[in-house]
């Protein structure tokens, strides 16, 4: 079965300008955790070059956010990496940027996980395993109604060991749902350890090939990779996309440690990272 | 008057019928369309009609994304399966989110008794109770289903909806309406009020109504509407005959008893008896055999009531 590209207006930024916009919101990330000391640094930081290429190249996020027909649906099943995601919703303008002060502060809506509260969350998550039914669900009912759309589900790798999410994957390909694409966030660590010590889940593109999707294996920084797994659809099959990444990805000292899970900076730690991605910026 | 339809057959008829008006209504079920008696909902309408599988997880989330592309959706399977084993969703995807998803739970209870402990549902009133902004009902009989099946299809938010496996006698004529969160008064009463919900209604009715034949004024109330609680009623219940008898097919712990003795210890105690299933494993046995054993039919719910006017 051929791989099409999809026919869609992508935004007109470079690669390098959407890398410094996911640097921009690694730079949001380190200062919402630090501030709250909260949070769950590291798979936001693996994730955001993810999330901008959808927010910012492949999703036309102006119409999601007015519910334009036909418009795309994001669901953030690893719901603990949330900081990236409200400060892309912030950049957006789904909410005003001065709110990400209150991430994880008494009464927010802003929570540690996702609540349908916050414009722009389709679904609150946060338990694992949850968010890929729903956007099966979602995906179901826009084929159902003939409405177009596609819908992006982010998975984290720890979060493949529920069976829930192979419950979801089995009627995706059950339901040839070529509107959706499962994305799992692939930076090997979880919160105690490595994915393979922790619960093995290679060979996963092969798990997802087996549940009927068309499964792409991709660099999950390169923003030429991810765009091209990201717009391209198989007819009567969903995508997954398996992105590998590093966990912490941006701030040199906390890369690739499972302590960094949900670690938080500390002053010095903090000021260093500021600088790290500072430099990057160039605005320093 | 006998009845011959049981309640998931009225539930199913009365859903295919609005179905067949509003294209948004979808059913979605897990390899239970027998059991739910969805076969004809799915022959002729299998636009609307979501086949999850043995995956009760993945039918309640599925069904909260379903609902957020604008459809009515009602997942439906055995109670035992949809309250247990897919509860997590429920809490997260249906009722914190609020999805507009309707959760119908069949042969619940005891209906499947001679099948085992895996397959009884005697938690699902305390577990679902917890749950925030989740309306819960348990209807008592073909006629109060087919009315509340129209008010749920109108009905905006989330609920669990148990009801049995077998056909149960007629409680309500068939054009009697019913308010969502509101009781039922079968019977007014001084001396005594019977508190009853589901399956246990009709067993109620009759103990009811032999204490009256004996001259005993007893009231009877169905608190079809586990939650939200219709707290008015109870309280008045409680103040106009001073002692109430509830009635549960559910665990002691939890149901409709306890709903009302936390209402009345904060308000106004009254001396009250609180009837369903003991906290042990129950025997193995058909609803028919069950009931006696564990006191909730019409004799046993008779016996608890003279104990407690003559108290």
């Amino acid at each position: 079965m051929g791989t099409v590209v999809k026919d869609h207006t992508l935004g007109n930024q470079t690669d390098a300008q959407l890398a410094r916009k996911a640097d921009e919101m690694r730079l949001s990330v380190a200062e919402m955790t630090f501030r709250s000391k909260a949070g769950h640094i590291g798979g936001s930081m693996s994730e955001l070059d993810l999330l901008t290429a959808l927010f910012y190249r492949v999703i036309d996020t102006e119409r999601m956010k007015n519910k334009g027909p036909g418009r795309d649906y994001f669901v953030l099943s690893k719901g603990h990496s949330s900081e990236g995601y409200y400060s892309i919703l912030a950049d957006w303008g789904f909410f005003p940027k001065e709110e990400l002060k209150t991430y994880a502060q008494y009464e927010t809506r802003l929570m540690c996980h996702p609540s349908r509260k916050v414009p722009g969350v389709e679904i609150g998550t946060g338990a694992l395993g949850h968010g890929v039914s729903v956007a099966v669900g979602i995906a179901l009912g826009l084929k159902r109604q003939n409405r177009g759309g596609h819908v992006y589900v982010l998975m984290g790798d720890g979060e493949q060991a529920e069976g829930s999410v192979w419950e979801a994957a089995m009627a995706a390909g059950n339901y040839g749902l070529d509107n959706l694409t499962a994305i799992v966030d692939r930076n090997h660590l979880q919160i105690s350890g490595s994915t393979e010590n922790v619960m093995k889940l290679d060979p996963l593109a092969e798990k997802y090939r087996a549940f009927g999707f068309d499964a792409k294996e991709i660099n999950g920084h390169d923003f030429g990779e991810i765009t091209g797994a990201l717009t391209s659809r198989t007819p009567g099959k969903p995508t997954a996309v398996i992105a590998n990444t590093i966990k912490g990805k941006g701030i040199s000292f906390i890369q690739n440690q499972a302590v960094w899970h949900h670690k938080i900076l500390s002053e010095e730690q903090y000021e260093q990272a500021v600088r790290e991605i500072k430099e990057r910026l160039g605005d320093l | 008057m006998a009845g011959t339809v049981a309640c998931r057959k009225a539930f199913t008829e009365e859903l295919l019928s609005l179905a067949k008006e509003d294209a948004s209504i979808y059913a979605v079920t897990t390899d239970a369309s027998g059991s739910v008696t969805l076969g004809d909902f799915a022959k002729e309408l299998p636009g609307q009609f979501v086949e999850m599988g043995i995956a009760e997880q993945n039918a309640v989330a599925c069904g909260a994304g379903l609902s957020l592309t604008g459809l009515n959706v009602f997942v439906c399977g055995p109670a035992c399966f949809l309250s247990a084993r897919s509860f997590e969703q429920v809490k997260v995807d249906v009722a914190y989110n609020h999805t507009n998803v309707k959760l119908i739970g069949v042969s619940g209870g005891l209906s499947y008794g001679p099948l085992g402990t895996t397959h009884t549902t005697l938690h699902d009133i305390a577990q679902m109770r917890a749950l925030p902004g989740l309306t819960v009902l348990l209807p008592a009989d073909a006629a109060q289903t087919r009315a509340l099946t129209k008010d749920l299809v109108r009905f905006e938010g989330p609920a669990y909806v148990r009801m049995g496996r077998g056909a149960v006698p007629d409680v309500y004529a068939p054009d009697e309406t019913f308010e969502i969160g509101k009781a039922k008064h079968l019977y007014e009463g001084d001396e005594l009020t019977v508190i009853a919900c589901g399956e246990t209604v009709y067993h109620a009715k009759q103990a009811v109504e032999r204490l009256r034949a004996e001259g005993r004024s007893v009231a009877l109330l169905d608190l079809f509407t586990l939650k939200p609680l219709d707290e008015q009623a109870i309280l008045d219940a409680a103040r106009k005959t001073g002692k109430l008898l509830t009635v549960e097919e559910h665990i002691v712990n939890g149901g409709l008893g306890a709903a009302a003795a936390q209402l009345l210890a904060e308000h106004n105690p009254v001396p009250m008896r609180i009837l369903g299933l003991p906290d042990e494993e129950i025997v193995a046995g058909e609803s028919t055999e069950l009931f006696p054993r564990y006191g909730i039919d019409s004799n046993g719910i008779y016996e608890a009531a003279k104990k407690l006017l003559n108290a």
